[in-house]
């Protein structure tokens, strides 16, 4: 056990339905990690377990040795998690700026006084992460959007926006829930450029969700294939689209056809 | 740089206004403005929870309360109580109770955000429209308390002869303040926080805010400046009973908050201008009507007719208030930029 981070025996009950049964799996730092699997295997209810929106019925998550089961949602942060929406949730009346200063809340540093007397600090604070968020909005090619709505852009910027927000808050652990999700060919490939250049540039581990295995392929250093909540594949990509286990979780077992 | 002179003539400007006014205008124009001031203070505090932290509540009747008696029962001389206080004895508390204005009105406004803090703990607990339930009811509590304990209040017979100290500098400058708090919260991080819990509280708790935090943050900041503009209302006034704040009060500042746009601050002072000021406008309808001659006879409350008429049609053609829930430097802001991209 020496992951950095550390899904132990974790299972998931809601009411009678077990969503997660006995799942174990470990991320190392600085790798992409795939999971993977058909709708409703659980993949969504693990991402939510990590980030603290739900408690597991049983098992624990570690990050870096440390226990974090059950943290609170907003705390996760603090931690060092940040997360993407699988249906993207920007900050719909807001701009692009402001969505991605959000993601800085806790990077300024100033009281509630100080920002209505407008003291010092105020000013320091805020000038620091307007830089950064140029900077970050420069990496993701959305700076022309600045003052923009978030929902004016087209879903592939969205994306970037709500990766860009996450970015924001300093993660060492970034969940992305299917990025790829409603992206023509070309965002796409973009995208995995981004997020290749981000994991290094931030020096990031990052814990993905895909469909598009074509996608997987070419991003994730391992994968997990989950079905029904449980696992039943472990390893390489390339692997994992050959397995049979894993091909008759998604187009059904025909052995007894 | 040029903002800052901007904002710097803007201010300078509604200073020389309230000087001007408190000298120049009659007693009946002053007072339409006064109250236009006591206004602006209430709905803009109100909109900071209603629109900007998207929190439904009903609470200003309540807050405001609670502000206006603190600062009565602190500005009254102790031997005009004994004299007022018919039903009981006034509590030996009230006969305590005694400050100069500005720690009274201060005083007000923090015993309001003291009972906004307790009442936050079990409301945002939870999410959903809670918060308009209890503060609905809250409303009714502190009313029905004013009139079921003589001994603090005097009862329905409320509170007289209080000292007339609030006059146009006191109330506009507090507006002024107030307008000026509000946009500072607005622009700061505390302000994208309150936006981003009305807009996604899932996304915003990914971000690492507390939103319980926030709320009650943004909840205590409205119940503060409602109990300040109570104590101004108290002291303008002069006298207060509890049916002054009945439901009909938050009423009206929501008409006002949903006029001008929830999360709009410039859009409340415009829209605190139009309703107050067109109620008063329009008091020309209660009176006798004569049109090409022929006398229609005076209909007492006509005037609310036409009102209600103008309000609707308004709603009608501009669905999310008159600015939306923007602030108007950001609407010209956005319009400039369209206007360059079209040439």
């Amino acid at each position: 056990m020496n992951g950095f981070l550390i899904v132990d025996h974790v299972t998931m009950d809601f009411g009678g339905v077990r969503a997660i049964d006995d799942l174990s799996f470990e991320v190392y730092k600085g790798e992409i990690y795939g999971l993977i699997g058909p709708n409703g295997a659980g993949k969504t209810t693990i991402f939510n377990i990590i980030t603290g929106n739900l408690k597991p019925t049983k098992g624990r998550i570690i990050l870096e040795g440390e226990d974090i089961t059950g943290i609170k949602p907003n705390e996760a942060v603090y931690k060092g998690i940040a997360r993407t929406f699988q249906n993207i949730r920007l900050f719909k009346s807001m701009s692009v700026l402001d969505n991605i200063l959000i993601g800085f809340d806790s990077k300024a540093k100033y009281s509630y006084f100080e920002a209505i007397l407008r003291l010092p600090r105020y000013f320091k604070y805020e000038k620091i992460i307007r830089e950064k968020a140029y900077e970050l909005m420069d990496i993701f090619g959305i700076r022309e959007f600045e003052d923009s709505l978030a929902t004016e852009l087209s879903y592939g910027n969205q994306r970037k926006v709500e990766i860009a927000r996450a970015l924001a808050t300093g993660p060492k652990l970034l969940l992305l829930d299917e990025p790829a999700a409603g992206m023509n060919p070309k965002e796409t490939a973009e995208l995995s450029d981004i997020i290749h250049k981000i994991k290094k540039d931030f020096d990031l581990t990052i814990l993905l969700i895909e469909h598009d295995m074509k996608f997987v392929n070419a991003m994730c250093d391992r994968v997990t294939v989950l079905d029904y909540g449980e696992k039943i594949f472990e390893g390489k990509p390339s692997e994992a689209i050959v397995n049979e286990k894993v091909i008759a979780a998604y187009l059904g077992d025909f052995s007894n056809a | 740089m040029s903002k800052l002179i901007r904002n710097l003539i803007l201010i300078a400007a509604t200073i020389a206004f309230i000087v001007w006014a408190q000298n120049n205008l009659e007693p009946y124009t002053l007072r339409i403005v006064n109250n236009i001031g006591i206004f602006l203070i209430l709905a803009l505090s109100y909109n900071l929870i209603n629109g900007v932290t998207g929190q439904f509540s009903l609470e200003p009747n309540g807050f405001v309360a609670i502000g206006a008696y603190f600062t009565a029962l602190m500005l009254i001389p102790p031997e005009v109580k004994l004299d007022m206080f018919a039903l009981t004895d006034p509590a030996p508390i009230v006969m305590k109770m005694h400050a100069s204005f500005l720690p009274a009105i201060l005083t007000g406004g923090i015993a309001a955000a003291f009972v906004a803090l307790l009442l936050s703990f079990p409301v945002f607990r939870v999410r959903g429209d809670y918060l308009a339930i209890v503060t609905l009811g809250f409303g009714f509590i502190i009313r029905i308390f004013a009139i079921n304990n003589p001994e603090y209040t005097n009862g329905a017979l409320g509170l007289n002869d209080i000292p007339q100290i609030a006059n146009l500098y006191w109330i506009g400058g507090i507006a002024l303040i107030t307008f000026i708090t509000m946009i500072h919260i607005i622009y700061s991080k505390y302000g994208r926080a309150m936006k981003s819990v009305r807009d996604d509280e899932d996304a915003a708790t990914a971000m690492g805010i507390n939103t319980f935090k926030i709320k009650t943050l943004a909840f205590m900041t409205s119940a503060f400046f409602e109990g300040v503009g109570g104590g101004l209302l108290a002291s303008y006034l002069s006298t207060i009973t509890p049916d002054q704040f009945s439901f009909l009060l938050t009423f009206q500042l929501l008409i006002i908050i949903v006029l001008g746009g929830l999360g709009s601050m410039t859009g409340t002072v415009v829209s605190t201008i139009l309703v107050m000021g067109g109620m008063e406008w329009l008091r020309f309808l209660d009176d006798d009507i004569t049109i090409f001659g022929y006398d229609f006879g005076a209909h007492p409350g006509l005037r609310m007719v036409v009102f209600s008429i103008l309000l609707i049609v308004m709603m009608l053609f501009a669905r999310e208030g008159l600015f939306g829930n923007k602030e108007l430097p950001d609407i010209l802001k956005k319009f400039k930029k369209l206007k360059k991209s079209k040439v």
